[in-house]
């Protein structure tokens, strides 16, 4: 059996988006073109963005195409390293506020901004993934021009109240961001309702293609591109269309608006055989993340004794597909920093694993997990360190 | 368009991963004559090796391990496990981490640091003998020393970064990583930075 557990990390096309790209395969002119070929595209991808810009809420002339998530949060940031009187800033307003959990396109931009003179700021989290709205209050000042919190976490899947935040943040007159990739879609998102100016969209996230993303900017709200010399997006972000991406999208959007509402009962329930299926049949675990405020797809357990990467690669040879926290498998060799930020010790975040299930997700495969699961965590418990006496923390040194 | 299915791993990688070889079964070692633990937990990675020994021929008769770590780490230890069986402790003693990966097929760059405890426990292992056997003055030191298990960074990376103008541990911190892990090894590294800032500068 090959079962598919890893849709925060991205998403198999949904069906009917595949065929309307398939459609779209034989368009192939320049948006910006004034012959037919241009004006079949340019309707197409106006058509894109008012479908977009519908499912969140926000008008057409809100919404820009972009090239990712990554981007978009690029973008977004890096509007305060100009210094033009028409960007942010306007000189005074030079802090960025951001969280210690955002996915490292903001986390290292930011970085990049503090060696180039901004001020970054960090909000810690609790211990199950919540920012800290007295810290916010405490941070909000009239140095502060943007603030950046991501609506739901990629590893724990915790969601933050953004409609209170922004409140907060506009009170002290700074601009909001959100990073919305892994929210829109599987929660109702509204623009208008959360209150916010910045607002980053990825389409590989809910089933449409990779490389195309949506930012959502504010009418009114000063902006600078990220991507020059371009008429593109008016003048917003420069390079052509990514048109068939951009179809994609389109129809991957209007696909959510079908399925959603009825998905996250599904998916919740799922979340919960898992959650107690792990708990009963697992000793020495524990959950990551917020008990409700959380996206029903994304589960994130830690395996006491054990390191993520080898249980991940020992469910990939049972045909199951995870993810780890802990990025020795992707590189690196620091735990997650979402968990460390959670006061999860570095032991257990280095044995955590992320489980996020989507639309095709069955009980069957949830069952089928669960079967496999014990016996990986057993086999490799088994060969561990931590389980021999005096093993915990011991060395020899 | 291409298939699935190649790992980053090596097919040797592989196999020992999906088999291990010689793993410890439950938790006595009493059977053994010489036991390592290197790493921790915190830091992602820990190993234990027991050996056996002939002591009329001073050479390894068996060897068994436990590992907490990934999957290089998993079969890295089941591959030396193999390879010191029938080796005389001093040959044994002097396998490098080089010789693992080799044995292995190779492993990625970033993978190496995940392999070098294997031989670093063996080494305690055969140490932990001699000091059982009263052979003390066999016991060797390690050349150099890891200080934070976390990063893989030897006191010889902190030495480097002091010379290239590391003073504080935040620099220190910058230039190797050291430390922003689990931060249990800052005590030592900052023991280290003083010490060698005494020592090239007189500071
Ligand atoms: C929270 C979050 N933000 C941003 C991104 C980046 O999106 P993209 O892959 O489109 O660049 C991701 C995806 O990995 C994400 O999970
Ligand atoms: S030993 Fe963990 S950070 Fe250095």
């Amino acid at each position: 059996m090959k079962v598919y557990f890893d849709h925060n990390a991205t998403t198999p096309l949904h069906p009917e988006v595949k065929k309307e790209m398939i459609a779209g395969m034989e368009m192939f002119g320049n948006p910006s073109s004034m012959h037919a070929y241009g004006r079949e595209a340019r309707a197409n991808v106006e058509h894109a963005r008012a479908q977009v810009a519908n499912f969140i809420g926000a008008k057409e002339n809100e919404i820009i195409f972009v090239g990712s998530g990554s981007e978009a949060n690029n973008t977004v940031l890096s509007l305060f390293v100009c210094s033009s009187s028409q960007c942010i800033p306007g000189s005074r307003r030079s802090t960025i506020i951001t969280t210690k959990i955002e996915h490292p396109c903001v986390l290292e931009t930011a970085e990049c901004l503090a060696h180039r003179g901004v001020k970054v700021k960090y909000l810690a989290v609790d211990r199950y993934g919540k920012i800290d709205l007295d810290q916010l209050a405490s941070l909000l000042n009239d140095n502060v021009g943007l603030v950046s919190v991501m609506m739901a976490n990629n590893e724990i899947g915790t969601l933050q109240d953004i409609e209170t935040i922004t409140k907060m943040v506009h009170e002290s007159g700074a601009y909001m961001h959100t990073d919305a990739v892994q929210a829109v879609g599987k929660v109702p998102v509204d623009v208008r309702e959360l209150g916010v100016d910045f607002l980053t969209i990825s389409a590989h996230k809910i089933y449409g293609p990779k490389g195309v993303g949506a930012l959502f900017v504010k009418q009114g709200i000063p902006y600078c591109p990220l991507i020059r010399g371009g008429h593109q997006e008016r003048g917003r972000r420069a390079g052509t269309e990514n048109t068939l991406g951009i179809l994609g999208m389109a129809r991957a959007v209007e696909m959510r608006m079908v399925e959603m509402p009825e998905e996250e009962e599904r998916l919740h329930t799922l979340k919960q055989v898992l959650q107690k299926g792990i708990e009963e049949r697992i000793d020495d675990i524990s959950i990551n993340g917020h008990p409700t405020d959380s996206l029903a797809s994304t589960l994130n357990v830690s395996f006491t004794g054990v390191e993520g990467e080898a249980i991940l690669l020992y469910l990939d040879l049972e045909g199951i597909a995870v993810s780890t926290g802990s990025a020795c498998a992707s590189g690196s060799l620091d735990p997650s920093h979402v968990l460390l930020a959670t006061g999860v010790d570095a032991e257990l975040a280095h044995g955590s694993i992320r489980f996020s299930m989507g639309r095709e997700t069955t009980l069957q495969e949830v069952e089928y997990l669960l079967d496999v699961l014990p016996r990986v965590i057993k086999q490799i418990r088994n060969m561990s360190t931590a389980y021999i006496k005096g093993g915990l923390h011991a060395t020899s040194r | 368009m291409l298939q699935a299915g190649e790992w980053a791993y090596s097919e040797t990688l592989k196999e020992h991963f999906m088999n291990p070889k010689n793993i410890l079964q439950g938790e006595n070692t009493d059977d053994f004559d010489g036991v390592g633990m290197e790493g921790n937990l915190q830091c992602g990675d820990q190993m234990m090796v027991v050996i056996k020994v002939d002591k009329a021929k001073d050479t390894i008769t068996d060897c068994q391990w436990k590992t907490y770590g990934c999957a290089s780490a998993i079969a890295s230890t089941s591959v030396l496990s193999e390879m010191v069986k029938g080796r005389t402790l001093d040959a044994a003693f002097h396998i490098s981490p080089k010789e693992v990966a080799q044995e292995l097929g190779g492993l990625p760059d970033h993978k190496i640091h995940c392999s070098v405890l294997g031989d670093k426990a063996l080494r305690a292992a055969i140490n932990n003998y001699y000091t059982r056997n009263g052979q003390e003055d066999k016991v060797k030191q390690e050349l150099v020393k890891v200080v934070c298990q976390c990063m893989n960074i030897t006191d010889h990376d902190i030495e480097d970064a002091v010379l290239e103008g590391a003073r504080t541990y935040f620099e220190l911190q910058e230039r190797t990583k050291c430390g922003t892990v689990c931060g249990q090894c800052k005590e030592e590294t900052e023991v280290l930075l003083e010490k060698f800032k005494h020592i090239h500068f007189g500071a």
